[in-house]
C-alpha cells in the first residue's frame, strides 16, 4: 500500500518536472514532438531505475562503510555517465531509429538534473532498496506523462496564433506553468 | 577578444539563462525569494570560476575521449567543496537551496563552458569568462527571485512590505514557469534594441 | 593539442585526477568538519531553549535515542539544579504534504506540551508553512496541552486540534508528529 502512495505521489503529487523542477532542460528542448518524447522518457525511465539501483548500493556498501560519503556527488555521477554510455551503445545496436531520433539528447541524459536527482533524494529519504526502486521508476512515469502531456500542447501551439515575441520558449513557459497548476490539483489525492 | 569582453559577455550578451538557455532547473527551482536566487547564483559562480580554471590549465593533458569524465570529476571535487563549505558557514542558506547545491555538477553551463571555452583558452581568459557567466547567471536568478518574491510575498530580499500573503502562485511551481517566460520576453526586448 | 587517446592514457588520466580530486576533497572534508557539526549543534540548542523551561545543564551531552516506527526519535533531557524540568524531543512525521518534516516538541516532567517548533519542511510557503510559529498561531493551540485530555487529531477526524485552513494534510502530519513524540516519552522517557 506504502508503494503506491510513493508512486501516486512521484507521478502526480510532487511530479519530478512539474513541481520539483527537475528534468527541466530536455523537457523544453526535447518536447515538441509527442513521438521524440516517448522515446526520449522512456530512455531516461530506464536510465534512472538503473542508476538509483546502482548508487543506493554505492552508497550502502561502499561511501558509508569506509566513512566518504564527501564521496557521493563524484562517484554519482560518473556512475550516471558510465550507464549513459552503455545505454548509447546498447540502443545502437538494437533500435538505431530510435537512436538517430534521439540524437544529442541521448548523451545529455547524463547532464539531466533528474536522474542524479533521484539518486540522492533516495539518500535523503533514507528509503531501503525496493522503496527506491519504486520512487524511481514512478518518477520516470511521472516524467513521461510530464514531456508527452507537454509535448501534445506544443504541437497544437504550433498551429496557433502566438505573439511574435513569445514564439517558441517564452511561450512554451507559460504553457508549462499553466499545466504545473493542473497538476497542483492532485494534491489532495494522497 | 579582449580579456574585458570575456567577463562582460556573460553578463547581458549571452546571459546564461536568457539567451543561451542552460541552467534551467535551478533557475526555476531556487527563485521563490531574491536572497536565495542570488545565493544559488553566488555558489554556481564560485564553481563556474574555479572549473574554467581547473580544466583550462590540465585540458591538453587529458586524452580526448575521456575527456567528459575527467571535466565531470573536476567540476565535481569544486561542486563538494562548496557543498561542504556552505554546510559549515551557511547553514540555513544551504538547508534552503537542498538539493541543488549538488546538482550544480549537472548545470550544463558549467560543463558546457568547460567543454566550449575553458578547454581550448588561456587561464585568465577562462576564469573571466567563468565570473563572467557566473554574475549572468547571478543577475538572472536574482531578478526572477525578486519578481516572484514581490508578487507571491510582497516582500523585497526578505523585508516585507505589506501584511498580507501576495498571489502564492508566483512562490509556487507555476509562477516559475510563468514569470521566466515574461522575463524572458522583456529581455528580448531590451536585448534587441541595443 | 590534447594527448593521444590510447587505453593507457585514458586510465592513467581518468586515476590521476580522481586522486587529486579524492585528496583535495578529503582536506576539504576534515576541515570544514568541526564548522559543520558545530553548525548542527547550534541549530538544535537553539531549538531546545525555545522549547523547554530555563536549564542549566547541556541537553545536548544528556541526548538519548529511542527507536520509533522505523526511524529514531532524540530526547534531550532539560535540568536545572539537577532536576528534569522539561525534554525537549528531535521528532518527525512522513505524512506531510511534501513527506517527512522534523519538529523539536518541549514536553514538561509529566507530559504536558510546552512549546513545538518546526525544524526542517518542505511544505507548501502559504499554507502548510503556517505550521511555523512566525507564520500563524496554529502551533500556539498545543502549548499546555496534555494529549491524555487534548485529543491528538485534526477536528475534522475527531479530535481537539484546530486545522490550518486549506492545510489539513499538513495539521494532521504536524500532530501525528508531536503525537509520536509524547507516545515515545510516556513509553520510555527518563526522568
Amino acid at each position: 500500500m506504502d508503494f503506491f502512495i510513493i508512486a501516486i505521489s512521484a507521478i502526480f503529487v510532487n511530479n519530478i518536472v512539474l513541481s520539483q523542477f527537475l528534468g527541466i532542460c530536455p523537457f523544453l528542448g526535447v518536447s515538441n514532438k509527442v513521438e521524440t518524447s516517448i522515446g526520449m522518457s522512456g530512455a531516461v525511465t530506464f536510465v534512472i531505475a538503473l542508476s538509483t539501483l546502482i548508487t543506493w548500493l554505492l552508497q550502502k556498501y561502499v561511501l558509508v562503510p569506509l566513512n566518504i560519503t564527501f564521496m557521493q556527488t563524484i562517484s554519482f555521477i560518473l556512475v550516471i555517465a558510465a550507464l549513459v554510455q552503455m545505454v548509447e551503445i546498447i540502443l545502437k545496436k538494437i533500435s538505431p531509429a530510435l537512436y538517430q531520433a534521439l540524437g544529442v539528447f541521448l548523451p545529455l541524459i547524463t547532464t539531466n538534473c533528474a536522474v542524479l536527482g533521484v539518486a540522492i533524494l533516495v539518500q535523503q529519504k533514507n528509503y531501503d532498496l525496493m522503496h527506491s526502486m519504486v520512487f524511481s521508476v514512478a518518477i520516470g512515469l511521472g516524467y513521461g506523462l510530464a514531456i508527452v502531456l507537454f509535448a501534445s500542447l506544443r504541437e497544437e501551439m504550433e498551429l496557433a496564433n502566438v505573439p511574435k515575441e513569445m514564439k517558441g520558449i517564452p511561450i512554451a513557459l507559460v504553457t508549462a506553468g499553466i499545466l504545473a497548476m493542473a497538476f497542483m490539483g492532485f494534491s489532495g489525492m494522497v | 577578444m579582449s580579456q574585458l569582453s570575456n567577463l562582460t559577455r556573460g553578463i547581458i550578451k549571452e546571459n546564461p539563462t536568457f539567451v543561451l538557455l542552460l541552467g534551467m532547473c535551478p533557475t526555476l527551482a531556487t527563485t521563490s525569494s531574491a536572497l536565495n536566487g542570488m545565493g544559488m547564483g553566488a555558489a554556481t559562480l564560485f564553481v563556474l570560476a574555479l572549473s574554467n580554471v581547473a580544466i583550462s590549465l590540465v585540458a591538453s593533458q587529458i586524452p580526448s575521449k575521456v575527456r567528459i569524465p575527467a571535466y565531470i570529476v573536476i567540476i565535481a571535487t569544486f561542486v563538494t567543496m562548496v557543498d561542504l563549505l556552505m554546510q559549515a558557514y551557511v547553514p540555513a542558506l544551504y538547508a534552503t537551496l537542498g538539493i541543488f547545491i549538488p546538482l550544480i555538477v549537472v548545470n550544463c553551463i558549467v560543463l558546457g563552458r568547460a567543454e566550449a571555452f575553458a578547454s581550448k583558452s588561456g587561464v585568465l581568459a577562462s576564469l573571466l569568462d567563468g565570473i563572467g557567466m557566473g554574475l549572468g547567471f547571478t543577475l538572472s536568478l536574482t531578478v526572477l527571485g525578486a519578481v516572484r518574491e514581490f508578487l507571491g510575498s510582497w516582500s523585497i530580499f526578505g523585508h516585507k512590505l505589506v501584511g498580507t500573503d501576495g498571489m502564492l502562485v508566483f512562490i509556487l511551481a507555476p509562477g516559475a514557469f510563468i514569470v521566466l517566460g515574461y522575463l524572458m520576453v522583456l529581455f528580448n526586448r531590451i536585448n534587441k534594441k541595443k | 593539442m590534447a594527448k593521444e587517446s590510447s587505453f593507457k592514457n585514458m586510465v592513467l588520466t581518468l586515476l590521476v585526477i580522481s586522486f587529486f580530486a579524492a585528496a583535495a576533497l578529503a582536506g576539504v572534508y576534515l576541515v570544514t568538519l568541526a564548522p559543520i557539526g558545530a553548525a548542527k549543534a547550534a541549530k538544535i540548542n537553539e531549538a531546545i531553549q525555545k522549547v523547554v523551561p530555563t536549564f542549566d545543564n547541556n541537553p545536548g551531552e544528556e541526548v538519548y535515542k529511542m527507536a520509533v516506527d522505523g526511524d529514531t526519535l532524540r530526547l534531550y533531557p532539560a535540568r536545572k539544579g539537577g532536576k528534569l524540568v522539561g525534554t525537549a524531543i528531535e521528532t518527525f512525521t512522513n505524512k506531510g504534504f511534501a513527506g517527512h518534516f522534523t519538529l523539536m516538541v518541549g514536553l514538561m516532567p509529566d507530559g504536558t506540551i510546552k512549546s513545538v517548533e518546526v525544524l526542517a519542511h518542505k511544505e507548501t510557503p502559504g499554507l502548510g508553512d503556517k505550521m511555523e510559529k512566525s507564520k500563524s498561531n496554529f502551533s500556539v493551540q498545543f502549548e499546555g496541552k496534555n494529549p491524555k485530555t487534548f485529543k491528538m487529531m485534526v477536528k475534522k477526524d475527531g479530535g481537539d486540534v484546530d486545522a490550518i485552513t486549506a492545510s489539513t494534510i499538513t495539521s494532521r502530519a504536524f500532530t501525528d508528529a508531536v503525537n509520536r513524540a509524547y507516545e515515545a516519552y510516556m513509553k520510555g522517557g527518563k526522568q
